[in-house]
């Protein structure tokens, strides 16, 4: 067996024979694996056993983080750094602190949200074994590609055989 | 909503390999045509006509614009509603209607996300000139300043600092992480190395990997549900610049949700100004159909009675009110020197949205073209009138003045366009104007719906 195999990739026309291959390969064992779609596919995320997201969570820390700094910031400069009676309103006027503590929640949960997404992808990666695979352009515009990884204890001798079973287009090998 | 006969969204006879190819090749395959180029030096030249009006104001100060005392809100104020307006419905089109499953936006949220981002561009520009020393914008900031200051909390001008650069903020990210899927076909689809290069740095190593696309996913739908009330207070927000003043015409509580309807109202008209043209340049007819644009025209019908109910609700509320400065206020925008633009006003927003009531009307794109310039004339004229009519005569009549822009500040508002356009040529030419990404999954689901 080839030692700088990343793993071995299977070409599909159809979103539910990507579905049903990764059915089938999870069924037979596989876990180290990952399928590529130019949009995404429904469910298939699941089947693989990615479940559970974290975006929503790190968003939430964000939006919660963003909004307690600023009322804090405003609290503390308005009441205690330097206070100032504006036509005799209380110092600690909170309806006015609203807008500014709205903002930035809303800023602090996006920008949690896109670079928490990016880091939780591992990107940016400009390198990657699955780019070595020519056809692999394609992943982007119309055709859907399972990956069974070499590092899967359950990957041998017996993987290309049941790739093949799988009815792809094509199967490719990736160097790592 | 799916009545038979209805005009698809996207023309039949497209798989997701035909639309990709479609979409990329305006940027990729199609030749840089005269059309664009001269269109281009078009825009060039205004954008440096722009360069020329801010670096004589950087030389002179503000005193070469028209503003005085009464008026010390002219053109800058304006041009900065205006453009602030025509940022929101970017938003409003990929946020709003992407959770109320309005799948008919995919074809048109990319386009109407830069027109936002560029609208807020050329927004941004004018509040920071109008500071007179620019170069200390960041006295508005929270910073730790040797004189102990900070920002004053309680005053709608620092709230708009905070909303508009968080407005800024979300929407190049919102634009961004929608466009790094598309970053990565454009990265597979070009031939030339360079190209891929470029393309392959902004994707930032996309591949479509079904956990990406999961993440993907839930942060772009949080995104959108971040975005929605942020695009409501932005310009609530800049209303209270105008309703927590005591001024006459100012003074009121109509304003966030009358300034809410009035931007969506323009930034339709300029997603309706820009498109028509675009459509037949690019030859996107078939996914940017005419049920796109007579979905825009309805919005626009909407929220132009929104408006409309606004400047009849002010008129009534001065009346009633009983209060003889707002009444007077009132009379003095009817008949006062004033008085051409805000006929002009009730003419282009109240009277010729009616056009849109007629199916004859909204589907004939060269008549909305028009209707669609029309407002966004009129929405112009509606903060002209709301910042100087209000501030030229307020309570004392020895206070009165009069304003008159100079030719300073109309080559600042015409070179503003050429900011709005350059930027808008370049988007056209380098990334892909169409979500590629979205098209193909709403092409299959079409086709998936159809089998069914």
């Amino acid at each position: 067996m080839n030692q700088n195999l990343y793993g071995m990739m299977a070409e599909f026309e159809q979103t539910e024979e990507l579905l049903n291959a990764a059915r089938a390969a999870f069924k037979a064992g596989y876990r180290k694996m990952d399928a590529y779609s130019p949009f995404p596919v429904e469910g298939v995320a699941e089947v693989l056993g990615f479940e559970h997201t974290r975006v929503p969570l790190v968003v939430l820390i964000g939006g919660i983080t963003g909004a307690a700094m600023a009322y804090g910031m405003q609290y503390y400069s308005a009441v205690w750094d330097y206070p100032l009676n504006i036509g005799g309103r209380p110092l600690h006027s909170w309806p006015s602190f609203i807008p500014i503590t709205f903002e930035l929640m809303v800023l602090f949960a996006a920008v949690a949200a896109v670079f928490g997404m990016l880091l939780m992808n591992g990107l940016p990666k400009p390198y990657h074994p699955v780019f070595n695979v020519p056809a692999f352009k394609l992943a982007s515009q119309t055709r859907f590609f399972l990956c069974l990884q070499a590092t899967d204890p359950q990957f041998g001798e017996g993987t290309k055989h049941f790739l093949t079973s799988l009815n792809p287009i094509a199967i490719h090998e990736v160097e790592s | 909503m799916n009545v038979p006969d209805e005009t698809p969204v996207v023309a039949p006879g497209y798989d997701s390999g035909s639309v990709t190819r479609k979409i990329t090749d305006v940027v990729l395959a199609r030749p840089l045509g005269r059309g664009w180029l001269a269109g281009f030096a078009f825009a060039f030249a205004l954008l440096m006509l722009l360069n020329f009006a801010i670096g004589w104001l950087l030389i002179r100060g503000v005193g070469i614009w028209g503003i005085n005392i009464p008026v010390a809100w002219g053109f800058a104020i304006v041009n900065f509603v205006w453009w602030i307006g025509i940022g929101h419905a970017g938003t409003f089109i990929s946020a709003i209607l992407l959770l109320l499953h309005q799948d008919w936006r995919t074809s048109i949220n990319r386009f109407a996300e830069a027109m936002t981002l560029f609208a807020v561009a050329c927004a941004g520009l004018f509040p920071l000139l109008h500071l007179g020393r620019p170069w200390v914008f960041y006295w508005l900031l929270p910073y730790p300043d040797t004189m102990g200051l900070w920002p004053q909390w309680r005053s709608p001008l620092v709230w708009d600092v905070f909303a508009v650069s968080t407005y800024a903020t979300v929407s190049l990210m919102f634009w961004y992480v929608g466009l790094i899927p598309d970053l990565a076909t454009m990265r597979d689809r070009s031939a030339p190395r360079p190209l891929q290069f470029i393309y392959g740095v902004m994707a930032l190593g996309w591949r479509g990997s079904a956990r990406h696309w999961k993440r993907f996913k839930m942060a772009y739908l949080l995104l959108a549900g971040l975005a929605t009330p942020l695009v409501l207070s932005v310009h609530s927000v800049v209303s209270l610049d105008f309703a927590v003043a005591i001024v006459p015409g100012w003074h009121s509580t109509i304003f966030p949700p009358y300034f809410v309807a009035g931007a969506i109202f323009s930034g339709f008209a300029m997603v309706l100004t820009l498109l028509i043209p675009v459509r037949k340049a690019y030859g996107l007819q078939d996914f940017i159909t005419i049920r796109h644009l007579e979905n825009c025209a309805k919005i626009m019908l909407a929220t132009g009675l929104m408006v409309a109910h606004g400047y009849i609700t002010e008129m009534f509320m001065s009346w009633y009110s009983d209060d003889k400065f707002d009444i007077y206020m009132t009379l003095n925008r009817m008949f006062g020197p004033y008085a051409p633009a805000w006929w002009l006003l009730m003419f282009c927003n109240v009277l010729v949205p009616q056009a849109l009531w007629f199916k004859s009307i909204r589907t004939n794109p060269a008549i909305l073209f028009v209707l669609a310039l029309l407002v966004n004339v009129g929405m112009w004229t509606e903060r002209y009138v709301i910042v100087v009519t209000s501030l030229h005569r307020d309570f004392l009549p020895s206070a009165w003045g009069i304003y008159h822009p100079t030719r300073w500040d109309w080559m600042t508002l015409i070179g503003s366009f050429g900011l709005f356009l350059s930027l808008l040529f370049l988007f056209l030419r380098l990334l892909p104007a169409i979500s590629i990404t979205e098209m193909g999954k709403l092409v299959l689901d079409k086709k998936e719906s159809r089998q069914q």
